[in-house]
């Protein structure tokens, strides 16, 4: 039972950054190879938060994605006005500095690590900041910042001969996408009690990555995919030892060649089709109660 | 009357070809000006140095008394000029609704705040954009549509989904690349009533670059014809076509074509 608490735990706080993610490269279009880094610098402030200063759990979790969200804005101005790829390999650069900064701040215990802290977030109050972090998703992307998003990855010349100030709109994007990140990483450094520099290195934004691609990008319903399966799976194939991450990598490579949308293929969760069945027989019932209401929920 | 865009001595060189050479001309309000000449002449490129998609190389575009030079693509469509494109730039993978929504984005005010608490704020702004939409989706005849994905729309289609989003902005000027292209007669024939009808209800003025000598000839109050970047002639559709410069230039050149095709 710990053992399975633990796993989706951990699969809610890469939820999180996932979240975040998607928002970046699912609706903007923009890809980023250094969410880990935003997700570090998270996690070292609420750390340092926490423990140093005292601060009570919830402000530094609050502060942690603030300070990535300012870090990010940053990175942004200097990097954002570059083509597609160029901000890609300019984010990779960016995760992999905040790790060697972190492994040469020596107060901070270097590459050895920063331990001692406390155990603030488990698998409850993991899951009640992802589900927030949805709800709050979901209802920028369904506004007119939402769908600026989705205009710029589309078409980003016709988004500006529409007036979206393309620039400023990605850094928006890029500034909510590090937030989550930052949240994330708070979350997993108050529930490892043990962060190291090491944790966040490239390897772990490329998983991000292949969460949010496997899950389905330009979807919500797919982050929650993603991250939960991705996290599950090597923990399922543990059994295999030595095989299992070549059983983990041929499965991602299997599922991108079979659905290369995305297990969510751009849909959300209202959309499935057995969502929609169940609904319209939902509506049936409503209509046959109440004909007034044209059988509309 | 008032002049809504001047453009003076307009030029943009790409290296060491003059895409546009010093061309003047001036629109007034409500006009339906033609911008026309032969493939590669530089009318698309004119658009592009308007929407700040290139920067002149040197002259002056005034639109309402002011200098757009220097200013960015979203500066000028918030300041009242959107446009078309030649080789169509909708939201592929948006429905009709959502192409049209979002270009709507201007026509409210609501913020971020708004947007994550659902006040009452974000909600009469989202239902005004809603009514806007459908109303304009109506107006042209994309309504029954609405659901579709755009790149799944008949070529016709997605151009007037296109100025429909275009329009969606409350622009004052309309800038139209030609709008006709690949569409059959009957398919012209409605667009020009269409232009002709949402001039007269949004109180646009249009400038339309167009192959089409017959639409161009039927619709345009103005035109100026140009070619390798230079004005060869202006003036009414009668003053343009009996100028011999222009049956040289132009029209000569397109029964080369035709003929080609044919051939
Ligand atoms: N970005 C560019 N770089 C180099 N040459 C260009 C560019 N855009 C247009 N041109 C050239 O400028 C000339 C005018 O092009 P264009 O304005 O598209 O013509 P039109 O729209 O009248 O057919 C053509 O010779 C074209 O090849
Ligand atoms: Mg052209």
């Amino acid at each position: 039972m710990e053992y399975y608490l633990t796993v989706l735990t951990l699969a809610g706080i890469n939820l999180m950054v996932v979240l975040g993610l998607g928002l970046l490269t699912g609706f903007t279009g923009l890809f980023s190879f250094g969410h880990a880094g935003f997700m570090c610098i998270g996690a070292y402030t609420s750390a340092i938060l926490t423990v140093t200063l005292k601060v009570p759990f919830v402000i530094a979790l609050i502060a942690a994605g603030l300070v990535a969200g300012a870090v990010s804005l940053l990175l942004g101005r200097l990097t954002l006005k570059l083509k597609g790829d160029y901000f890609l390999i300019a984010t990779l650069g960016f995760g992999e500095s905040v790790r060697l900064i972190f492994d040469n701040i020596e107060p901070l215990g270097g590459a050895r690590g920063f331990s001692g802290i406390a155990k603030n977030s488990n698998f409850v109050s993991v899951w009640i900041v992802c589900l927030i972090g949805i709800f709050f998703l979901v209802r920028l992307m369904n506004s007119r910042y939402g769908r600026n998003f989705t205009a710029i990855r589309e078409e980003e010349l016709a988004s500006s001969t529409i007036g979206i100030d393309v620039f400023k709109t990605k850094l928006l994007s890029l500034f909510i996408s590090a937030i989550y990140a930052g949240v994330g990483g708070s979350l997993y450094a108050h529930y490892m009690t043990f962060i190291k520099p090491s944790n966040f290195a490239l390897i772990k934004s490329t998983e991000f990555t292949i969460m949010a691609i496997i899950g389905g990008l330009g979807s919500i319903t797919g982050s929650v995919i993603g991250a939960l399966l991705l996290t599950i799976l090597p923990e399922v194939l543990r059994f295999i030892a030595d095989w299992r991450m070549v059983i983990y990598g041929a499965a991602v490579v299997i599922l991108i060649i079979v659905r290369p949308k995305g297990i969510a293929g751009g849909k959300e969760f209202k959309d499935f089709f057995f969502v929609v069945w169940i609904r319209r027989l939902f509506n049936k019932r409503l209509a046959k109660k109440d004909p007034g209401n044209g059988g509309k929920l | 009357m008032i002049k809504v865009l001047e453009i003076n001595n307009l030029t943009k060189k790409f290296g060491g070809l003059t895409a546009v050479d010093d061309l003047t001309f001036h629109v007034w309000e409500n006009q339906i000006y033609g911008l026309i000449g032969p493939n590669g002449a530089g009318k698309t490129t004119v658009f592009n140095m308007i929407t700040a998609v290139y920067a002149p190389t040197s002259g002056e575009i005034i639109f309402n008394g002011e200098s757009l030079v220097g200013k960015s693509s979203y500066e000028i469509a918030r300041a009242g000029i959107t446009r078309t494109f030649q080789n169509i730039r909708l939201f592929k993978e948006m429905t009709v609704y959502e192409n049209v929504h979002t270009a709507c984005h201007l026509n409210t005010d609501y913020n971020i705040w708004d947007s994550l608490i659902h006040n009452k704020n974000y909600k009469s702004g989202e239902k005004q954009i809603r009514q806007e939409v459908n109303e304009l989706l109506e107006r042209m005849g994309l309504y029954e549509r609405r659901d579709e994905v755009a790149m799944n729309l008949p070529y016709g289609d997605q151009r007037r989904l296109e100025i429909a989003r275009a329009v969606a902005l409350r622009p004052k000027l309309l800038l139209l690349d030609e709008p006709a292209a690949g569409m059959n007669p009957d398919e012209t024939n409605e667009l020009v009533k269409t232009i002709r009808g949402i001039r007269e209800d949004f109180n646009l003025t249009v400038l339309l670059i167009e192959h089409h000598m017959d639409l161009v000839m039927n619709i345009c109050d103005q035109i100026v014809v140009i070619n390798f970047g230079k004005e060869i002639a202006k003036g009414t559709a009668q003053e343009v076509q009996n100028h011999p410069e222009v049956i040289e230039a132009y029209l000569g050149k397109r029964e080369e074509e035709l003929l080609h095709v044919d051939a």
